[in-house]
């Protein structure tokens, strides 16, 4: 029998109605007693977490995993400690790998290498039509079967409305969402960033909102004629919040998730040529920003994930246009949320569920065991009885992002230097401390 | 044989101080540090002029010139200039380098300090690859066009052509039509320009006009028709325009850009009666601008080519530490 006991820490649980400082006993992975004054059992593991934030374990919805194919950038087993290590629990990891996560051997290879070597579970999202190539559907029934959770072809748009209407209702037969990014691309070629004063200044080629709306718009049609499950990854646009908002006050099935990035920084960063400031979607002005801010206090927002894409530094030490797009984002969001969300925009019991109920129902994550292959579920809150994922956060902590100390193989962060206020300092998976910040005297 | 215009003896009209490592853009420098530029050229326009046409400004120094995309007149025009200076040029093309074998702009650069170049000129279709070079390299560099972003020594010899002939720059208008939007030329020389003094005219079809240019500089004018940009313009500036056989997204055809947009007599004859023509070449003649225009008494082109030379001669000389207030110019 294993025992944790999480003493004095302020435990939000916002399915469980619950904001007060307790002690959590975890008995066996799962959440066994919470009051006030616990006593453990003989040979309990101890942990003072007085004065710091207690909650379910957060996860990350939107992680490129590099394996198979560029274990050079990233692996399950680098990229899972670096989620340990930015305070996640647990991960769900895109399918444009190579070869794609198209087909079942691909996603049990994930979920065996997360086993094997995993820190926290990873839950694959499998790819929506063959090849990630915009035209046959995938086989998404032996997809779900092999333990995905959701299907998209992230990187690329679901590339036509046909296809996109098939996969939403498709999909209604396993109850997973179709995960779309939105991205006009014939609006696209060989543009590098985002459109406007920056791009013209710098002489670079720029992609306007409207390509990425163009989409949303398409998929929010699509999701109405078919009932479909959608949700939309990585919104970065005040016109995306706008008919999102529309869409959600009409009842429509519909979610979407908004990366730290794109609320920390607009594409005034970009005037340097630094690549670490390239991403798809790009940077976007400060408008945006302040409208990705409402929305995300308003409740149109439902998830904060990372799109975490891990490149090796020889890939990005080259000509802004040349460089491909992404940053890493797991050991960087929770201290971006704390420092650029909390008391100005939203408070604690917002930033938990934008973290961690909102991806676990988004994913069906929330539910019991369903049969299907992979990681265990019932993730999102901790009742007496649920799996114990808890992610624990010290909200008083200052520390620089260092990414030479980054768990991630690669290092593309824009946010290397920069002090944060807000860092993890522990996290627990099926009551296993998984990673802890190490000057932080935890046990006694 | 001391010029007359060696500075410092007898009536130094440049006295600042050039402090800058690189010539990456206009966009960093002061308006001193343009008048100096220009002042400089125009102390060297004369070694071109002489019989034995080198000074041994830059003796024993290193210029390689790094072009990563085509060009005739910029690549000859720095290699000369560096060569009446008695500088070292190598000149290394794309299609010779180690471009070719995938090498990247960083390695080509780590390789070439390793030969103690005193000065690298670059060329390159990537928009802040000169930004990218300079910041690996101890040498000085000069960007010779980077992408759409900036062509600092074209908007240079651009600004001193108009004052060879306005003689001052404030309350000129100078307008420049095109293809703003793929232009570095129309960049650098918006910046120059209006640094000093100048009321910049743009005028391009919309599709050629990049997202928020009127944010690029206080007091912009832009126009989406030729004739109220050129109107009562002291300068007309026309840009290179590309279009592919069959027409693109941008333009229909050559032959409606040449309807809507190209210079001839008619038109020019809005602007000023003493309005010069300018084109940082190559020209599409037919398209943008009429023969009659282009070899016409109102075209400075061929000036601009020559004060190409004498600027980049400048902007060698002061890059390699050259003072400005005494240019050499002794053969």
């Amino acid at each position: 029998m294993s025992t944790l006991l999480l003493e004095g820490g302020r435990l939000v649980d916002p399915v469980n109605d619950r904001d007060e400082v307790v002690d959590l006993l975890i008995v066996d992975g799962r959440v066994a007693e919470i009051g006030g004054a616990l006593t453990a059992p003989e040979g309990t593991e101890s942990v003072d977490v007085s004065g710091k934030l207690v909650t379910p374990g957060f996860i990350d919805m939107h992680v490129h995993l590099r394996e198979p194919g560029r274990e050079d950038k990233e692996t399950v087993a680098t990229g899972t400690r670096a989620a340990a290590a930015g305070g996640f629990t647990g991960i769900a990891c895109m399918p444009n790998t190579n070869p794609v996560n198209d087909h079942r051997a691909v996603t049990q290879l994930v979920i065996e290498r997360a086993r094997q070597e995993g820190v926290v579970p990873v839950y694959p999202i499998g790819a929506v039509s063959a090849g990630q190539k915009g035209e046959a559907l995938a086989e998404i029934g032996d997809l779900v079967d092999a333990g995905c959770v959701a299907v998209s072809d992230d990187g690329y748009p679901v590339a036509t409305s046909q296809l996109m209407r098939k996969a939403l209702e498709y999909t209604g037969i396993f109850g997973i969402p179709v995960i779309d990014h939105c991205e006009d691309c014939s609006m696209t070629v060989g543009a590098s960033m985002h459109e406007g004063s920056v791009a013209t200044a710098l002489g670079v080629r720029g992609w306007p909102s409207a390509s990425e709306e163009i989409v949303v718009a398409r998929d929010l049609m699509l999701a109405e004629l078919t009932a479909g499950k959608l949700h939309l990854a990585h919104m970065s646009t005040a016109g995306s919040m706008r008919l999102i908002r529309d869409a959600k006050a009409r009842g429509l099935r519909v979610t979407c998730e908004v990366m730290p990035h794109h609320f920390a920084l607009t594409h005034e960063a970009c005037r340097e040529y630094d690549t670490n400031t390239k991403m798809n979607p790009p940077l976007r002005s400060e408008d945006d920003r302040q409208a990705l801010l409402e929305a995300i206090a308003d409740g149109t927002v439902d998830v904060i994930a990372t799109d975490h894409a891990p490149h090796h530094a020889d890939e990005k030490a080259l000509e802004f246009d040349r460089a491909p797009f992404g940053i890493v984002g797991l050991e960087t969001a929770v201290p971006l949320v704390c420092t650029h969300l909390l008391s100005e925009h939203i408070g604690v019991r917002r930033m938990v569920e934008l973290l961690a109920v909102n991806p676990a129902r988004v994913l069906g994550l929330d539910r019991s065991d369903n049969g299907a292959g992979g990681f265990p579920r019932g993730l999102g809150d901790l009742a007496v009885g649920r799996r114990a994922n808890v992610t624990v956060i010290d909200l008083e902590a200052h520390r620089t992002v260092d990414a030479s100390k980054f768990e991630s193989l690669s290092r593309n962060t824009p946010f290397d230097g920069v002090e944060l206020t807000g860092w993890p300092t522990l996290t627990v998976v099926d009551g296993e401390i998984v990673w802890r910040h190490s000057p932080e005297p935890t046990s006694r | 044989m001391p010029s007359a215009e060696l500075a410092g003896q007898q009536t130094p009209s440049v006295t600042h101080a050039f402090a800058c490592k690189d010539l990456i853009g206009i966009e960093p420098l002061s308006v001193a540090d343009i008048t100096a530029i220009l002042d400089t050229a125009v102390s060297f326009r004369r070694v071109s002029e002489r019989p034995i046409k080198k000074v041994p400004a830059l003796r024993g120094k290193t210029v390689v010139c790094l072009f990563f995309e085509p060009s005739t007149r910029t690549r000859t025009s720095f290699e000369i200039a560096g060569k009446r200076l008695s500088a070292d040029v190598q000149s290394i093309s794309a299609a010779t380098s180690s471009v070719v074998k995938g090498e990247t702009l960083f390695d080509t650069a780590r390789n070439i300090e390793a030969m103690h170049p005193d000065l690298l000129v670059l060329r390159h279709s990537s928009a802040g690859a000169a930004k990218l070079l300079a910041k690996h390299c101890s040498a000085a560099v000069i960007n010779a066009g980077d992408g759409a972003h900036e062509h600092p020594t074209q908007a240079l010899l651009d600004a001193l052509t108009i004052r060879d002939h306005k003689q001052t720059f404030e309350g000129l208008r100078v307008a420049i039509v095109g293809d703003i939007a793929h232009s570095r030329v129309a960049r650098s020389n918006i910046l120059c320009l209006s640094k000093l003094g100048v009321q910049v005219v743009l005028g391009a079809p919309p599709t050629l006009l990049p997202a928020g240019i009127e944010d690029l500089q206080d007091g912009l004018e832009v126009h989406h028709r030729l004739e109220p940009a050129i109107e009562g313009a002291d300068v007309v500036m026309m840009l290179r325009i590309q279009v592919e056989r069959g027409g693109s997204m941008n333009i229909p055809s050559r032959a409606e850009y040449a309807r809507l947009y190209g210079l001839n007599a008619t038109r020019l004859a809005l602007a000023k009666p003493d309005a010069i023509v300018m084109h940082p070449g190559p020209m599409n003649r037919g398209v943008e601008i009429t023969s009659e225009i282009a070899d016409g008494p109102r075209s400075v082109i061929l000036e601009q080519v020559a004060n190409g030379l004498a600027v980049r001669m400048a902007a060698l000389y002061l890059l390699c530490g050259g003072n400005p207030a005494h240019v050499d110019t002794a053969a």
